[in-house]
């Protein structure tokens, strides 16, 4: 026998053992309608539980975007700054920001479906509830009793393998809702710490130093993206300014300026601002004679 | 003949696509019985998709009950077992 009846012999099985316990058939109708309308009201409540948890997955999701753009805001200051280290730092939790977002952008588009599914089921029941009250009613003004058990008997295991159904979708609704609770309450927890870059402490020792290899490899391409816009507001301030100027294009910011997806304002009001960028994006090798306090800073070649 | 797909509702089916059901329904036991997922997904998705695309939707008022039952679109193997064996899984 295959899958198909097997499953429908278990729903059978419920429903005969749900009969049987009735010894009048009229006990039987108003029982059964009893329980419909209760299921009704609980998969109407799941509705509205899925609802509560997918707005909240939305709130988080802003919360998380309006981090990440923080972060992304205090990244460009500190590399500003010739902080490059703090910079990192930003980036580093950035990174962890955003794949916290990407995972509940998954989570949250499964969650509208979940609310959808149950939307529709409980639509599909009200149907069936009410045609169980109308056939209750001509049952019971209608037939013998023989005629009766017969009739209850056919209704019953309609409406029965229906509250099945219906039952298992609040059920498998109800598991969703509580993982994504558990989650959003994890991530709450994670936001309020102001760790984010804290995460991924119960997965294993390799998927720990693969993440931490593409956050760090995510964190480098945002400093050559950051160094790029930099870069691309300072040349108006530079121009003829000699062999600097020279260096900044050899150093590939000019390049970059035509794509950079941000053009942060000209940094007038603060006429240091053009000497420290410059600084940041200074590679090895550049004379630097003219610069204060060079012998100080061997690091910055190698970054 | 009636066939329900769990999440989904109640579809009539023609008599005669049953033995392209059956043959299906044989691989989705055999897949369950070998624990191979798999196959067990292959035999799924081709079972109700034949269902969707065979049958008509049964308007649901209809309090009739199901000749077949399918389990749900994203049910695992896990899930499937329990239901043809405890009948706990069924709520009510």
């Amino acid at each position: 026998m295959g899958v198909m009846k097997r499953v429908q012999l278990v729903f059978k099985a419920k429903a005969n053992k749900a009969l049987d316990k009735m010894e009048d058939p009229r006990e039987t109708l108003d029982y059964s309608y009893q329980r419909q309308l209760e299921l009704l009201t609980k998969v109407r409540r799941g509705v509205a539980d899925v609802a509560t948890s997918r707005k909240r997955v939305e709130l988080q999701m802003n919360q998380l975007q309006q981090q990440a753009n923080k972060l992304d805001d205090q990244a460009r200051k500190a590399l500003g700054l010739g902080r490059e280290d703090l910079a990192r730092d930003a980036l580093t939790r950035k990174s962890s920001a955003q794949s916290q977002l990407n995972d509940l952008q998954g989570q949250y588009a499964q969650l509208q479906a979940e609310e959808e599914k149950l939307t529709v089921a409980s639509q599909r029941l009200q149907a069936k509830v009410d045609a169980f009250r109308t056939r209750k009613e001509t049952i019971k003004a209608t037939y013998t009793a023989a005629e009766a058990q017969t009739r209850i008997n056919e209704a019953f295991s309609g409406i029965s393998e229906e509250m099945g159904d219906v039952g298992m979708a609040i059920q498998r609704a109800e598991d969703k809702t509580a993982q994504m609770q558990a989650r959003a309450g994890a991530i709450d927890e994670l936001m309020a710490s102001g760790a984010l870059d804290d995460v991924g402490g119960r997965r294993d020792d390799i998927q720990a130093e693969l993440d931490q290899l593409s956050a760090n490899s995510d964190v480098e391409s945002e400093l050559r993206r950051l160094r790029g816009e930099i870069a691309a507001s300072a040349p108006k301030q530079l121009e003829g300014s000699g062999p600097n100027g020279d260096a900044q294009v050899a150093n590939g910011g000019q390049s970059q300026a035509q794509s950079a997806p941000y053009a942060p304002p000209a940094p007038t009001q603060n006429p240091q601002n053009t000497q420290n960028p410059q600084q940041a994006a200074q590679p090895a090798g550049i004379p630097v004679s003219d610069l204060p306090s060079a012998n100080d800073q061997p690091q910055d070649g190698e970054g | 003949m009636i066939v329900r797909i769990l999440g989904e509702g109640q579809f009539r089916v023609d008599d005669t696509a049953t033995t392209e059901l059956n043959h299906l329904d044989t691989a989705l036991e055999t897949a369950v019985e070998r624990g191979d997922e798999p196959a067990f997904q292959d035999a799924l998705t081709g079972l109700l998709a034949q269902v969707r695309a065979q049958g008509s939707p049964l308007p649901p008022d209809t309090l009739e009950p199901s000749d077949l039952i399918l389990p749900h679109q994203d049910s695992s193997m896990d899930e499937v077992r329990k239901l043809l064996t405890d009948e706990g899984l069924i709520p009510g």
